[in-house]
């Protein structure tokens, strides 16, 4: 299953969610955590979605997980890995699983985030196996 | 013990093509509603409430009402994707206790065959003003991929096998011989499935739903108009609504919205899953119709492997007869949605007018199940429980 053809779409950025963006230039991953609960949470939000705060921050990430589930994408035109990672943080995201063959790869195996180039001028954190 | 009725589904039609080039969309609704008014025995000027999903085509119900030209007093155009029709069918008792309406139409109708829907060439119609859409929509996300992470982490919790999977579309490829509308009438062995072509591991293209035109519809109305007229009485005695995401990142995939409408319907009709003779479960994937009969509580959380397992839901041999019109994998799937006939085939065997060959013997009661939307991303699932009245 050959991952080399696959471009990930650009992201439709949303205002509160620009710092996120800006900083996958750099290779800075980020999640979003509430000041008041002390809990992430993902996707992004401006509000926070157990205490409903609106202080809520971007903050650097480990950028470590765990691979939660995935799915080889085999028929498309260009095959991916759709994947659901468990960051570190706590909170579960879709992401991608790059670098790998989805023969070798398990619910519960240690990933590490990367960044890859989309077809606009952001970058998108996907996940390879550490 | 007989329970009160929250309404009674009089009229139901199921549009016999599954390719319909030479329709409108509009075409196909009136369609549809003229065949569930003629199975109840009702006319169109009867009509005073009319329910629509997000296929409707036009402003919510403007443009459909204005082409059957209905003298309407209410309208809702509930939105829940493929589990919206369900939801009209409560939304529609609950309008009619309230005096709101009589006699209510629920439409579903479309063509994906013939705009290009059919293999997945058209893309998603998501707005990119939904907020997830800037987080998933980069990586990929399709309908197919969300489902087999669904499949592939309930392999990976309970061991379900690609194997058992694949009893479930042979069930209903048993079921689908005999009718004669199927869009995939052959019957189909668990070999068969698990050697089609890997699509999304684990699933196989024989694990996916079938994509058809056409539709169908039903009419709800209140017991006085429903015992005058001349059809055998369905009653509607249990709903449930249950929208289930991602609870900020940490819902479990592999539950589903199924677990909470389906206890809110039994508890309403004073039924436990024991109780249910028939159920229909949406079946979009293999894995979907998996996932709520565990949360529907047919079987213990992660032990559905075993449940379907030999021809465990084929109707007549099997634990529970399921899906006997031969489900969204192998009859129809009209407009990518699965509620309308989920709705359609459980009237069917509460009338006792299921094909001979599947229909369930003395079919009291009944259950209907749809998930609109995804399993594993963000779904509402309804349920509705049907007695015969």
């Amino acid at each position: 299953m050959d991952l080399d053809g696959f471009i990930n779409p650009e992201p439709v950025v949303q205002p509160e969610n620009q710092p996120f963006w800006d900083a996958t230039k750099e290779d800075r991953f980020l999640v979003k955590w509430c000041n008041v609960c002390e809990r992430a949470h993902w996707y992004p939000r401006a509000r926070c979605p157990f205490c409903f705060s609106d202080d809520t921050a971007f903050r650097e990430a480990s950028g470590e997980g765990t691979i939660y589930a995935f799915a080889p994408m085999r028929r498309t035109a260009a095959p991916y890995i759709l994947a659901y990672v468990t960051l570190a943080e706590g909170p579960t995201m879709m992401t991608n699983i790059v670098n790998a063959r989805p023969e070798e790869l398990t619910t519960g195996q240690p990933v590490r985030v990367a960044f890859v180039p989309t077809s606009g001028e952001y970058k998108v954190p996907v996940f390879t196996p550490t | 013990m007989r329970r009160p009725g929250l309404g009674y589904i009089v009229g139901a039609y199921e549009h016999p093509l599954r390719d319909a080039p030479d329709r409108s969309v509009a075409q196909l609704h009136a369609e549809v509603a003229a065949g569930a008014l003629a199975d109840a025995g009702l006319t169109k000027d009867d009509v005073d409430g009319l329910f629509c999903g997000p296929d409707t085509p036009g402003t919510g119900p403007l443009s459909m009402a204005d082409y059957m030209n209905l003298n309407l007093r209410h309208v809702d155009t509930t939105n829940t994707s493929g589990s919206s029709y369900l939801i009209h069918v409560a939304h529609a008792c609950q309008a009619i206790a309230a005096g709101k309406c009589d006699v209510a139409l629920i439409t579903l109708a479309g063509r994906p065959r013939q705009e290009g829907k059919a293999k997945g060439s058209l893309k998603r119609a998501d707005n990119p003003n939904q907020p997830d859409f800037e987080f998933e929509h980069p990586f990929g996300i399709q309908i197919l991929g969300v489902y087999a992470m669904v499949a592939q982490r309930h392999a990976h919790l309970y061991g379900t096998t690609a194997e058992q999977m694949a009893w479930v579309k042979v069930a209903f490829s048993h079921h689908a011989q005999h009718n004669p509308n199927a869009k995939l009438r052959n019957v189909v062995t668990v070999e068969d499935v698990v050697n089609s072509p890997l699509v999304a591991d684990p699933l196989h293209r024989l694990d996916c739903c079938v994509v058809t035109d056409g539709g169908g519809a039903l009419v709800v109305t209140r017991e006085e108009i429903a015992k005058s007229l001349d059809r055998p009485l369905v009653k509607v005695i249990g709903c449930g609504e249950a929208p289930y995401g991602q609870a900020g990142g940490y819902a479990e995939i592999t539950d589903s919205g199924a677990r909470r409408s389906g206890a809110t319907a039994y508890a309403q009709a004073n039924v436990t899953p024991a109780d249910i003779r028939y159920a229909s479960i949406y079946d979009s994937f293999t894995i979907t119709a998996m996932v709520q009969l565990e949360d529907l509580g047919f079987c213990e959380k992660g032990e559905i492997g075993a449940f379907v397992s030999d021809g465990g839901l084929i109707s007549g041999s099997g634990r529970l007869a399921v899906n006997t019109d031969g489900g969204g994998l192998c009859n129809n799937h009209p407009v990518n949605r699965g509620g309308m006939t989920k709705a359609l085939e459980a009237v069917r065997q509460i009338r006792g007018e299921a094909h001979p060959a599947v229909q369930v013997p003395d079919c009291d009661l009944a259950l209907a199940n749809a998930i609109g939307g995804q399993l594993g991303v963000r779904h509402a699932s309804s349920t509705i429980i049907l007695e015969r009245g």
